[in-house]
């Protein structure tokens, strides 16, 4: 009896906690992958990254030079970062994504977004 | 050519380089029937008379303040001290681009407050740093962009020399070199036309109109077409800036040459793992900065740069 009420107690504690925990956690508990690219002597490391879908891609400038992030195919284009500046985009449509620095062309990366599994290639 | 013919000749470049920037002094080249002859160091040149003269600056960065150089705008301020000191006047100053940093308003506005302190006019062309605004370059050509064609390419006439300003920063390609565009070489092979071939021509642009060393982006993929039109005129002058450094060459009735920043140098082609601002010593850092200054004697076909430190 003792036990079933602490059982209880805990299925209620857990509850709460599931019930405080923000919307997004409770719709996609697993897709929350965050990456980073760094920018660094004139070149994006890694400059090819795979990622599933739904993952978050930071890149980082770590040069004494400004640079930008732009896809070729002009899906994202990041403003002028500078020093320590930084740029967030998230994937959330599979596909191969060729980007590069409007400023230094001859930097350039891939970001290769894969489907989530049941997923598929959005739009 | 090899890759192994390369890097030999980026030696050797880099060898006359030491000599003419490490020692912390200019050398005055003369270009006479297109074989450049020295005549000696920037202190021993004099004035040649009945010809005229103007100057070059460049890559400026105003907005600059890293290891390589905390004061940008405190180099830039000698650059034109020494301008002012200058015993003859120039006729008047080219700017070839990377006037500021990060394209802003403020750093606009500082440039300008010190360069007008020249008293001089001065032409400019944008640098990849001076398109970067919201706009892409809207504040540039707000400023510096009247009476110019596209993204600010532009010519004018002075002593009987032709000038061209191009803008090769624009709309730049993934996996490319600097790009001048179709509009603006059609507009250039207009504007040349008619003209004797005995005109002087001196074009500037940002980026070198040759490719230097494309592994860094420094060239640009249509700068041949350039040369191509320029094919008929006895004498051609190609001013950039860009790679914060000295480099020239001649090539039959071009000559090419680059100028020295006043922000930061930039390392030789190949000598480091990327082309970013080189940090020297604090007591170098004014023997690798500097200016340019270029003199035409009428009916020599013969001009003269000197390049000058801003400390020898």
């Amino acid at each position: 009896m003792k036990r079933a009420l602490l059982g209880a107690a805990f299925l209620a504690g857990l509850l709460h906690l599931v019930l405080l925990a923000p919307p997004a956690a409770l719709a996609e508990p697993a897709a929350a992958a965050e990456t980073t690219v760094k920018i660094d002597n004139f070149t994006f490391t890694p400059q090819r990254l795979t990622v599933k879908a739904g993952t978050t891609v930071t890149w980082v400038n770590e040069d004494d030079i400004p640079h930008t992030v732009a896809a070729t195919q002009k899906a994202f284009k990041s403003k002028v970062l500078d020093t320590d500046d930084k740029y967030t985009f998230t994937f959330t449509t599979a596909g191969t994504y060729e980007y590069f620095c409007s400023l230094h062309p001859h930097m350039t990366g891939t970001i290769v977004v894969e489907p989530t599994i049941g997923g598929g290639a959005a739009p | 050519m090899t890759s192994n013919d390369d890097h030999g000749g980026s030696l050797s470049r880099r060898k006359v380089l030491e000599c003419m920037t490490w020692a912390g002094t200019g050398v005055l080249w003369t270009v006479a029937g297109g074989v450049p002859r020295s005549l000696g160091l920037v202190g021993e040149a004099k004035a040649q008379s009945g010809g005229f003269t103007f100057l070059q600056i460049s890559d400026s960065h105003v907005g600059f303040d890293k290891p390589a150089n905390p004061n940008a705008l405190g180099t830039l301020e000698e650059a034109i001290n020494k301008v002012k000191a200058l015993p003859a006047k120039p006729s008047f100053m080219i700017h070839t681009g990377d006037i500021t940093h990060l394209s802003k308003v403020s750093e606009f506005d500082d440039a300008e407050r010190i360069i007008s302190q020249a008293r001089l006019d001065v032409h400019y062309v944008p640098g990849e740093h001076d398109v970067i605004d919201e706009g892409t370059g809207k504040l540039y050509k707000e400023r510096y962009g009247r009476g110019t064609k596209g993204a600010g390419w532009y010519s004018f006439d002075a002593n009987g020399v032709h000038f061209v300003g191009l803008v090769n920063v624009v709309d730049l390609k993934a996996g490319g070199l600097g790009n001048l565009g179709n509009e603006q070489l059609a507009w250039l092979e207009d504007d040349l036309k008619g003209r004797t071939a005995s005109t002087p021509i001196v074009v500037f642009a940002h980026i070198p109109l040759w490719v230097v060393y494309p592994q860094w982006g420094w060239g640009t993929d249509d700068g041949e077409r350039v040369l191509g039109l320029l094919k008929g005129f006895g004498s051609v002058t190609v001013l950039n800036g860009h790679i914060h450094q000295i480099i020239q060459k001649v090539e039959g009735n071009v000559s090419f040459h680059t100028a020295r920043s006043t922000a930061f140098p930039q390392p030789a082609p190949g000598s480091a793992p990327s082309p970013g601002p080189m940090k020297v010593d604090d007591d170098k850092l004014r023997t690798v900065l500097g200016i340019a200054s270029i003199n035409f004697v009428p009916g020599q076909q013969r001009l003269a740069i000197v390049d000058s430190p801003l400390k020898a």
